[in-house]
C-alpha cells in the first residue's frame, strides 16, 4: 500500500539559545494509507508537534514531510492552507470550539469550505448530539465538547484524519463510541487516521503502533489483529 | 448568512459594551465635521441664494445728492448691466425704555413694485401706501429684538427731523444680513435698525425730490469692477460721489463673510483634531481586540481557512464597528447642525436657513473612521498571520520574568501577590500597556485643551472691556468737531473723564489689496481706549505713520516700511500716504492705529476729533445718556455695558457655542477610551482573574488586580495628557480666532486639573462597571472555554 506520510530527518526547535527547547529530534517515519496509528508516549515528548507538522499547521526546523508525492515542507503559505482545508481533519487536544458559535455552526465552520462535505447534523448525529445541535460550548460539558471537536473533523470526510488525545475527557462508553467514529470513517472512508492518545490499551484497535520518547521514535508495531472499538478497555 | 458572519454578529453583541463606547467615540468625533461643515455649507449656499433671489446690488455708490439724469451717463457706463438710483440716509429710532437712541439706515420703496435691487423680504403686514409720508416697513430682527409688531408706531428721527411712523410691516433685507452697533464688530439686531418707506416721503425727509444718494449697479457678464467703479466715481464725482465699492466692502456682507470664513477655518482646523484622536483610540482599541482573537485566528487557519478569508472577516467586523460609528455620527451631525441653525438667524437677518449637510463631510467621516479602524486591524492582522495556525493557538509565549521583576528583600515584604500581579501585568506587556495610556492621554488632551479654551474666552471678554477699552459710554458726533465739543462734554454732572479719539472711515490700499475699515487716531498715553497688544503691553504710537493690527496686515500684505495708501472717505476725501511703522500683534479687530495730531495733521484738520470715551458716575449714568440724545452734536452712544453684553451672547449663543458642542465631544471622547481601557483588561484577563476567584481571592482581591492595572495606565496617561492638552489648546485656539478677535491661550491650571479630575471619574466609573461584571462572571462557563 502506498504511503500517505514519509518524513526524513524531522526536527523541530522552539526558542533559541540557553533556552531552545528540542521537541522533535530527527523523526523518521513512513505511515501507509489508510490505516488507522496511534502515537504512544510520555508527556512533553512532541506527540502534538509532530501531529501539527504533519497536518501542515507548522513547519519543522529541518528534515521533509512528504504528502504523497507531496513535500509539504517546500510549500507555500497559500498551498499548506489548500492542502489542511482539501485534505486534513483535526481533533485538537484542547477542543479548540469557537465559544460564540453553536454546536452545529461549528461543524458548519468546516463544511461550508469542504469539496465533499457530511450533512453537520448527520455528523452531530454520529457522535451522539443529535439533540444538543443548537447549544453553545458553554452549555456542554467536556467531553460533549469533544464530540463536536470530532464531528467538526469528521464532517469534511477528510483523507487524513489527525486526533490530539480524542478520548481524554470521556468516560469509557462516550469514548468507546467515539472510537467507533473514528474506526468508521477510517473503514468506509478508507481515511487515514493518526491518533495521539495516553491510555495504551486503545493501540489494539490501531493498525500500526508508534512510540515516541524525547522527541523521538522509539518503536513502531503492527498489530497483527485489531480490536475492535467495543473491545477497548481502559 | 454565513457561520463566519453569524459569529461576527455574535461578537459584536457579545462586546456589546465595548462596540456601543467606540462607536460613540467615532460619532461624536464624525458629528463634529458633519455639524460644523454643513453649517459652512448653510450658510454660505443660503447666503447665496438670498443674494441672487433678491437681488443685493453687485457695486454701490453712494453720493451727496445727485440729479436722476445722471442715471443715463452711470447707464451707459460699459460693463453695468443694470441701473438704479435710490434714497437712503442715517435715521435714529428713539425707543421707549432705551437709554440711548438706536441708529438705522431708512431706505426708500419704488413708488410702485419691486425695487430693482436689494427686493425688501417681507415677512409680516404690507407694504407702506405709495403716497403715504407716515407708514414704513421695519427691520424684522429689529423688531423681533424690540417686540415691535405690525401697527405699533415708532419715533424715528429722519434728517433731524423727528416723526411717528406707523409700522406697516416687517421686513429683511440682503444689504442687512448682518447688523451691529457703531462701531462694532458684535453682529446685534437688537441695536441696529431699519426702516423702508416710499421713496416720496423719503425723498422730501431727505431733500432728494428728483434726485439719488445711492446709486446701486448690476455688472454685466465679465465686466470688471474695479474699471466699473472707476469709472462710476468720475461720473459722480462733481456731485459728491464718496466713492463706489463693490460688494464684498459691504457692511453687511464683509461680517457674514467673515463669519462664514471664521466658521470654515474652525471646520476644517478641530473636527480633524477630534477626528484624529478618536481614530487613534479606535486603532488602540481593534488592535487589542484582534491580538485577543489570535486563538481562533488560527483555529481558523487549521481549518484551512485562508488568510485573506480570515482578514476580510476580522476587517468586516472592524468595518461594521466603524460604519455604524460614521452612521451615527452623521445623523446626529444633522441633529445638532439643525439645532444650531436658529443660532444664526438670531444673529443674522437670514429670511430662511436650512440646514444642509455637506456631502463631502459624510465622505471624510466615514473614510476616516474606516481608515483608522482599519489600521488598528491591519497592523496586528499582519503580525497575527506571519504566525503559523499551531502558534497562534498558544497562548504567545511567556516572557522571561526573572530578568525584569524580581521581588526579593523589601520588595518582597513590601508587595503582596495582587499587587505583585498588578505590577507584572503591566511590566509584561509595557507597550499594550503604554498604548491604552497613549489612548487616556488623546482623550485627556482633548478635554483639558477644550476646557482651557473656555478659560480663553472668558479672557478675551474681560481683555476687551477691563483692559483694552475702561471706558463706561462712547460718544460719536455727527461730524468731526473741534476740542471745545469733548470740553462740553466733561462738564456734564456725573461725568468723571472724557477722552477725544478721532475715528476716519478710509479706503486702505496697498498695490492691489484693498480694505475698507478706519484709521483710529489716539491721544498720546490714552487711559481708556488703548491700543494694547498680545501681550497686554500698550502699543506705542508713533510721532507720525500709522501701526496695524496683524490681520489687518496680512490683508494687504504690507511690512513696516512700506507706503500704506490712505483713501479718507470723509469730509474732502483727501488720499493721504502713511508709512507704515510697525505691525502689531493685536486681540481684537483689524487696526489701524495712529496719534491722533498726527493723523489731523495729514488730513489738514488740527484739533478736530470724531467722538469722546467717557467715564461717569455709574448713579447719574441714564441722566446723562438722557442728555446726550437730546445733543443735536451727538450721533450715537454706544454703552460700553451693552456692547459687552453682546459680545457675551454672541460668544455663548452664536458662533463661540460651537465650544460646548466640542467641549461635550471631547468629554465622550475621554469617557469612550477610559473605559475601554478597562474593557480590554477585562476581556484579556477574564480566566486569571476567574482563576483568581477559584482559589478563593475575594472579589475585592481579583478587582484590585483588574483596577490596579487601570489605575496605572491612568496616572501615567494624566502628566502626559495635560502636556498634549496645553499643546492642542493653541491649536484650537487658532482654529476660534479670526480677524475679529484672538483667542488668546497660556496654560490654566484649572482646565488641567478640572480635565484630570474627570479622566479620573471617568476610570472609576468605568472601573465600576466594569468591576460589576467581574462580580457577576460565571467562573465555571469562563474556565470551561478557552475563549
Ligand atoms: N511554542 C512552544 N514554545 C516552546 N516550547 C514548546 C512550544 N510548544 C511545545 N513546546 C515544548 O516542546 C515539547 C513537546 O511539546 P508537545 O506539545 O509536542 O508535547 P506532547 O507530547 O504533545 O505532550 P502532552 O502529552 O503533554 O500533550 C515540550 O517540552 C513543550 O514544552
Ligand atoms: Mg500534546
Amino acid at each position: 500500500m502506498a504511503n500517505a506520510f514519509v518524513t526524513k530527518g524531522l526536527t523541530r526547535t522552539y526558542g533559541e539559545g540557553r533556552s531552545a527547547v528540542h521537541a522533535l529530534r530527527g523523526v523518521d517515519l513512513e505511515l501507509p494509507e489508510g490505516e488507522i496509528v496511534v502515537l504512544l508516549g510520555p508527556s512533553g515528548c512532541g506527540k502534538s508537534t509532530l501531529l501539527n507538522i504533519l497536518g501542515g499547521l507548522d513547519r519543522p526546523t529541518t528534515g521533509s514531510v512528504h504528502f504523497h508525492d507531496e513535500e509539504l515542507t517546500s510549500l507555500s503559505d497559500r498551498a499548506l492552507t489548500r492542502f489542511r482545508r482539501d485534505h486534513v481533519g483535526f481533533v485538537f487536544q484542547f477542543y479548540n470550539l469557537m465559544p460564540s458559535l453553536t454546536a452545529r455552526e461549528n461543524v458548519e465552520l468546516v463544511t461550508e469550505i469542504a469539496d465533499n462535505p457530511m450533512d453537520p447534523d448527520e455528523a452531530l448525529a454520529l457522535v451522539g448530539l443529535k439533540g444538543r445541535s443548537d447549544h453553545f460550548p458553554s452549555q456542554l460539558s467536556g467531553g460533549e465538547q469533544q464530540r463536536v471537536a470530532i464531528a467538526r473533523a469528521v464532517a469534511k470526510q477528510p483523507e487524513v484524519l489527525f486526533c490530539d488525545e480524542p478520548t481524554g475527557a470521556l468516560d469509557s462508553a462516550t469514548g468507546r463510541a467515539v472510537l467507533e467514529v473514528l474506526a468508521e470513517v477510517n473503514a468506509r472512508l478508507g481515511a487515514t487516521v493518526l491518533m495521539v492518545t495516553h491510555a495504551a490499551n486503545i493501540a489494539g484497535m490501531a493498525h500500526r503502533v508508534i512510540r515516541m520518547a524525547d522527541g523521538q521514535v522509539r518503536d513502531v508495531t503492527v498489530n497483527e489483529t485489531r480490536l475492535s472499538p467495543a473491545e477497548v478497555h481502559w | 448568512m454565513s457561520v463566519l458572519d453569524r459569529k461576527l454578529l455574535r461578537d459584536l453583541v457579545r462586546i456589546k459594551g465595548q462596540v456601543a463606547a467606540i462607536v460613540l467615540v467615532i460619532a461624536v468625533g464624525v458629528m463634529l465635521q458633519v455639524m460644523m461643515s454643513g453649517l459652512v455649507a448653510s450658510l454660505s449656499e443660503t447666503r447665496r441664494a438670498y443674494y441672487e433671489r433678491n437681488r443685493l446690488a453687485d457695486v454701490f455708490a453712494p453720493v451727496t445728492r445727485a440729479p436722476e439724469t445722471v442715471l443715463a451717463r452711470l447707464a451707459a457706463i460699459p460693463g453695468v448691466a443694470l441701473l438704479d438710483g435710490h434714497v437712503t440716509g442715517g435715521a435714529l429710532i428713539d425707543l421707549p425704555g432705551e437709554a440711548v437712541p438706536i441708529q438705522a439706515r431708512a431706505i426708500s420703496l419704488p413708488d410702485r413694485g419691486e425695487p430693482v435691487f436689494n427686493i425688501v423680504y417681507r415677512i409680516a403686514g404690507r407694504l407702506p401706501e405709495p403716497g403715504a409720508r407716515d407708514e414704513a416697513l421695519l427691520l424684522a430682527g429689529f423688531a423681533d429684538a424690540h417686540g415691535i409688531v405690525p401697527g405699533d408706531r415708532i419715533a424715528v428721527t429722519l434728517n433731524g427731523a423727528r416723526r411717528k411712523l406707523l409700522v406697516t410691516g416687517l421686513a429683511e433685507s440682503p444689504e442687512l444680513l448682518f447688523v451691529a452697533a457703531p462701531g462694532e464688530m458684535v453682529p446685534d439686531p437688537a441695536r441696529y435698525g431699519a426702516v423702508w418707506m416710499p421713496r416720496a416721503a423719503l425723498a422730501a425727509a431727505y431733500d432728494m425730490q428728483g434726485a439719488f444718494n445711492e446709486a446701486l449697479i448690476a455688472l454685466g457678464r465679465g465686466a470688471s469692477q474695479d474699471a466699473v467703479i472707476d469709472a462710476v466715481d468720475r461720473v459722480l464725482a462733481p456731485w459728491g460721489g464718496t466713492g463706489a465699492y463693490g460688494r464684498h466692502d459691504l457692511v453687511s456682507d464683509r461680517f457674514v463673510t467673515e463669519e462664514i470664513d471664521g466658521l470654515a477655518t474652525m471646520s476644517r482646523a478641530v473636527p480633524p483634531l477630534f477626528l484624529a484622536v478618536a481614530g487613534f483610540l479606535l486603532y488602540i482599541v481593534v488592535n487589542r481586540m484582534v491580538q485577543a482573537e489570535r486563538e481562533e485566528i488560527g483555529l481558523l487557519k487549521a481549518f484551512g481557512y485562508t488568510g485573506h478569508e480570515v482578514g476580510a472577516h476580522y476587517f468586516k467586523m472592524v468595518l461594521a464597528v466603524a460604519l455604524m460609528g460614521a452612521a451615527l455620527g452623521c445623523v446626529l451631525g444633522i441633529l445638532a447642525g439643525r439645532a444650531m441653525v436658529p443660532l444664526y438667524t438670531t444673529f443674522y437677518n437670514f429670511p430662511f436657513l436650512v440646514f444642509r449637510p455637506d456631502p463631502a463631510a459624510f465622505g471624510i467621516g466615514v473614510t476616516a473612521s474606516v481608515l483608522a479602524a482599519s489600521a488598528g486591524g491591519v497592523f496586528v492582522l499582519r503580525r497575527v498571520f506571519r504566525l503559523t495556525p499551531a502558534e497562534a493557538m498558544r497562548p504567545p509565549t511567556p516572557p522571561d520574568f526573572s530578568r525584569t521583576l524580581n521581588f526579593s528583600g523589601v520588595a518582597a515584604r513590601a508587595f503582596d501577590q495582587p499587587t505583585r500581579m498588578v505590577i507584572r501585568g503591566v511590566a509584561r506587556a509595557p507597550w499594550r500597556a503604554l498604548a491604552l495610556s497613549a489612548g487616556i492621554a488623546g482623550g485627556m488632551a482633548l478635554s483639558s485643551g477644550m476646557t482651557t479654551i473656555y478659560g480663553s474666552f472668558d479672557r478675551m471678554m474681560a481683555l476687551a472691556f477691563t483692559v483694552i477699552d475702561r471706558s463706561d459710554a462712547t460718544v460719536f458726533f455727527v461730524q468731526p468737531l473741534g476740542m471745545t465739543a469733548a470740553h462740553d462734554l466733561a462738564r456734564m454732572e456725573g461725568v468723571i473723564a472724557v477722552e477725544p479719539f478721532r475715528e476716519v472711515p478710509a479706503v486702505l490700499r496697498h498695490g492691489l489689496r484693498t480694505h475698507r475699515g478706519s484709521v483710529s487716531g489716539m491721544i498720546a498715553a490714552p487711559e481708556m481706549a488703548r491700543a494694547i497688544d498680545a501681550d497686554l503691553a500698550p502699543i506705542d504710537l508713533p510721532e507720525r505713520g500709522i501701526v496695524l493690527g496683524e490681520a489687518l496686515a496680512g490683508i494687504l500684505d504690507i511690512r513696516p516700511g512700506d507706503m500704506l495708501q490712505v483713501e479718507v472717505r470723509e469730509g474732502r476725501q483727501p488720499v493721504l500716504e502713511v508709512p507704515v511703522i510697525r505691525v502689531a500683534r493685536s486681540l481684537i479687530g483689524a487696526p489701524a492705529y495712529m496719534r491722533m495730531d498726527a493723523l489731523n495733521r495729514a488730513l489738514a484738520e488740527p484739533g478736530r476729533i470724531s467722538g469722546v470715551r467717557m467715564r461717569v458716575d455709574s448713579d447719574r449714568a441714564e441722566a446723562i445718556y438722557d442728555d446726550l440724545k437730546n445733543r443735536p452734536a451727538v450721533a450715537a452712544v454706544s454703552v460700553a455695558e451693552t456692547a459687552r453684553a453682546s459680545l457675551q451672547k454672541l460668544m455663548d449663543q452664536g458662533a463661540g457655542s460651537a465650544r460646548y458642542i466640542m467641549g461635550a465631544v471631547a468629554f465622550i471622547i475621554t469617557f469612550g477610551v477610559v473605559y475601554n481601557a478597562a474593557r480590554i483588561g477585562m476581556n484579556e484577563r477574564a480566566r486569571d482573574l476567574a482563576s483568581l476567584r477559584v482559589m478563593g481571592f475575594s472579589r475585592g482581591e481579583a478587582g484590585f488586580v483588574l483596577l490596579g492595572e487601570l489605575a496605572v495606565i491612568t496616572l501615567v496617561a494624566l502628566p502626559v495628557g495635560s502636556l498634549a492638552g496645553w499643546g492642542l489648546s493653541f491649536a484650537i485656539a487658532r482654529g476660534f480666532s479670526s480677524e475679529l478677535y484672538q483667542i488668546p491661550t497660556e496654560f490654566d491650571p484649572f482646565s488641567h486639573g478640572f480635565a484630570a479630575a474627570f479622566v479620573l471619574g471617568a476610570a472609576l466609573v468605568s472601573g465600576l462597571l466594569v468591576k460589576r461584571d467581574l462580580d457577576r462572571i460565571d467562573l465555571i462557563a469562563v474556565l470551561k472555554t478557552r475563549d
